[in-house]
């Protein structure tokens, strides 16, 4: 039993195979499907990693989700359940869009207020989460899934205001480009700046064509440092305690209550920084009204899922989602497989990988139940 | 080709364009693929992807894309570039932009619906105010205007926004208000909103008009007519052209009946022969220049005028 449970508590190990018999299920759905999967995974990877510019796009791709992936870990480490990310990360859009439209300071001013904003909206968004819980001790899956529809229509609403309409578009005037936080952007479209980068084509292709920006170094600081703070001080050991048992917190003078509201206050900061990021790094620079949520947010819960809701981890998890979603569209292309088949593909790998972590807590279980035979 | 955030299977113009390349595949032999954008920041990585596929004609589905397009192909000048229901003030000389003359079919369904309501109250629901809704919106305005006009009748159109393409309870509360006060027809131009449009004529047992492709088969009792746009006939037609030569880029097109890339469906159990002979009639008119269809409101205006 022991070497079982030993064997269980490998994480690392777990994923990995977790990964390793999503792509064989992925393997069958498209034989099944009347797709060769060798080909299939060929163009998975080529659309990933294929070229420079691939790469970037994945990086650019896994800046959010890295952000929202690590909101929800430090949520779920204090023992909340932050669904609410996707609304958060809306409501960081809002904020940053409406700031980003009317305010026009020079970039080293415009930029930190734009992120400011953004990030204040999805902490606001998440405390009122925290603070109805901590007060009311209403549940924050029932009340963050309310405000991810509030935020939505809040969003279609701004959008709609006269003001920030762009005529003739769904969408609002884009921020202005003082708020722009890509790497060089006016000076790699300039005619100095495209001649010199023709020299080398692989940092011709990364700048000019796509929107590389500062937003990933962002998104790993904040993940390396919401690690610090829960593994090194106090206020992390606090919150990892009331994540454990909320009760022996509470007995041992924790206070608990004012724990939950400061824990959704950074995790939805984190979401409305993810959000606010977006606005100012990428095209089209607005938001536009939306249909149904860009999952910008409920991917960041996969990703917690799939890094065993460590911050550390949600950087590969990060980085690996987003590379399976933009590569997967080459599947598409390449292949012509529907893009249906490509989320089985992805939906099958992060469910196995969520899978992954039931294993410990298995581990977990097996261990228990033998501690309590024996003190029986 | 790439797609907006609609998707390939929307019911509506994505899927059309994708079923005209289908087309162009199966009679041509071309190749071709698909890219679905699920956001807004996918277009520009998208038609990106779409280029380095070595594709020598990129499509663009939706005005929403327009920036993209136009930006990937001024970064791409080797790449043909076309979009579909945007026009560029500024010409590329490897852009294409497509637009149809929707007031054209809006103005046969109009007609068609002043002809056919009992209650002489009939409503248009339109997504979001802009040049592609009002021509939808006036057109259908001017047909239901020479219906009167001709058969002597006062036929009166109730119209409303839902300020939105996507959200069918707004069209559906909207249509469901429209049918209370004696609407018995509601003609909607609001994609995804329209298909609650639909739905409320379903419930109240009225009738509904849809728009861009045949919507019978929505609700095959109650959608009478639809005013359609060909988008893959409009993808087929020009692609050949460009492809062909014969067609540089740098132009607008603008296609309408004359093209035969607007029109109704001929299947028309729900409405009088005699009706839908005469909206043909009326369609011929309109080929041949004697009936201009307005496309906004100074042109409406002015349309009303001249009857």
């Amino acid at each position: 039993m022991k070497t079982i449970v030993k064997l269980l508590r490998k994480p690392i190990a777990a994923s990995i195979l977790a990964i390793a018999v999503g792509f064989l299920i992925a393997a069958i759905v498209l034989a099944i499907a009347g797709y060769a999967p060798g080909p299939s995974f060929a163009a998975l990877f080529n659309g990933m990693i294929g070229k420079p510019k691939y790469i970037s796009n994945v990086v650019i791709k896994a800046t959010p989700l890295i952000l929202t992936g690590t909101a929800v870990a430090f949520a779920f480490k204090t023992g909340l359940f932050n669904i609410g990310a996707e609304g958060q990360y809306v409501t960081g859009t809002i904020c940053a869009a409406i700031v980003g439209i009317s305010c026009d300071f020079p970039p080293v001013l415009q930029v930190p207020l734009v992120i400011l904003a953004g990030t204040l909206g999805g902490a606001a968004c998440g405390a009122l989460v925290g603070w109805l819980k901590a007060k009311f001790g209403i549940n924050e899956v029932i009340t963050s899934i309310m405000l991810n529809w509030i935020s939505l229509y809040a969003c279609n609403f701004v959008v709609n205001v006269p003001a920030f309409h762009q005529p003739e578009s769904t969408s609002t005037y884009a921020v202005n480009p003082s708020s722009y936080t890509m790497i060089l952007p006016k000076w790699k479209l300039s005619e100095e700046g495209l001649a010199t980068l023709k020299g080398t084509p692989w940092l011709y292709e990364v700048l000019v064509k796509t929107d590389v920006n500062v937003g990933i170094l962002i998104a790993v600081a904040c993940a390396i440092l919401i690690a610090v703070l829960l593994k090194r001080t106090k206020m992390g050991y606090e919150m990892r305690a009331v994540g454990l048992n909320r009760e022996a917190a509470q007995f041992a003078g924790i206070n608990v209550n004012r724990n939950i509201v400061t824990c959704m206050l950074i995790s939805g900061a984190l979401c409305g920084l993810a959000g606010a990021l977006a606005v100012t790094g990428l095209e089209p620079h607005n938001i536009s009204t939306l249909a149904a949520f860009e999952n910008n947010g409920f991917n960041g819960l996969s990703v917690a899922f799939i890094a065993g809701s460590s911050p550390i981890g949600c950087i590969f998890a990060g980085f690996l989602f987003s590379g399976l979603i933009y590569g997967g569209q080459s599947v598409q292309q390449v292949m012509g497989a529907p893009s249906d088949i490509i989320n089985i593909m992805i939906g099958t790998i992060v469910f196995l990988m969520a899978l992954s972590q039931v294993v410990p807590m298995v581990a977990d279980w097996l261990e228990r139940r033998e501690k309590g035979v024996a003190n029986a | 080709m790439v797609t907006d955030t609609g998707g390939v299977s929307d019911q509506s113009f994505n899927q059309s364009s994708w079923e005209g390349l289908q087309q162009l595949e199966s009679d041509k032999g071309w190749e071709v693929s698909y890219i679905e954008s699920k956001q807004e920041s996918d277009y520009a990585t998208n038609l990106d992807k779409a280029v380095d596929d070595e594709a020598n004609l990129v499509w663009g589905i939706g005005f929403n894309m327009a920036d993209a397009v136009a930006h990937s192909a001024q970064t791409n000048p080797d790449v043909q570039f076309a979009i579909i229901d945007n026009a560029y003030d500024e010409s590329q000389s490897n852009l294409t932009g497509v637009t149809f003359r929707a007031q054209e079919p809006s103005f046969l369904v109009g007609y068609i619906a002043a002809r056919t309501t009992k209650t002489n109250k009939i409503g248009f629901v339109g997504g979001i105010t802009g040049v592609v809704i009002d021509q939808f919106d006036y057109g259908y305005r001017a047909g239901v205007d020479y219906a009167n006009k001709e058969a002597g009748t006062s036929v009166e159109v109730q119209g409303q926004y839902a300020d939105s393409f996507s959200d069918a309870a707004k069209g559906k509360a909207i249509a469901s208000k429209m049918f209370s006060d004696g609407c018995d027809i509601v003609f909607h131009a609001a994609g995804g909103a329209g298909a609650g449009v639909i739905e409320a004529a379903k419930e109240a047992n009225q009738y509904a008009i849809g728009v861009d492709r045949d919507q019978n088969y929505l609700a095959p009792d109650n959608v009478i007519t639809s005013a359609l746009k060909r988008v893959d006939k409009a993808i087929i037609e020009v692609s050949t052209q460009i492809e062909a030569g014969t067609l540089k880029g740098g132009s607008n097109i603008e296609l309408g009946f004359k093209e035969d890339c607007v029109g109704i469906p001929e299947k028309h159990d729900l409405i009088a022969d005699d009706v839908y002979q005469a909206a043909l009639a009326l369609s011929e008119k309109i080929k041949d220049g004697s009936i201009v269809p307005p496309m906004n409101k100074d042109s409406y205006d002015k349309y009303v005028a001249s009857l």
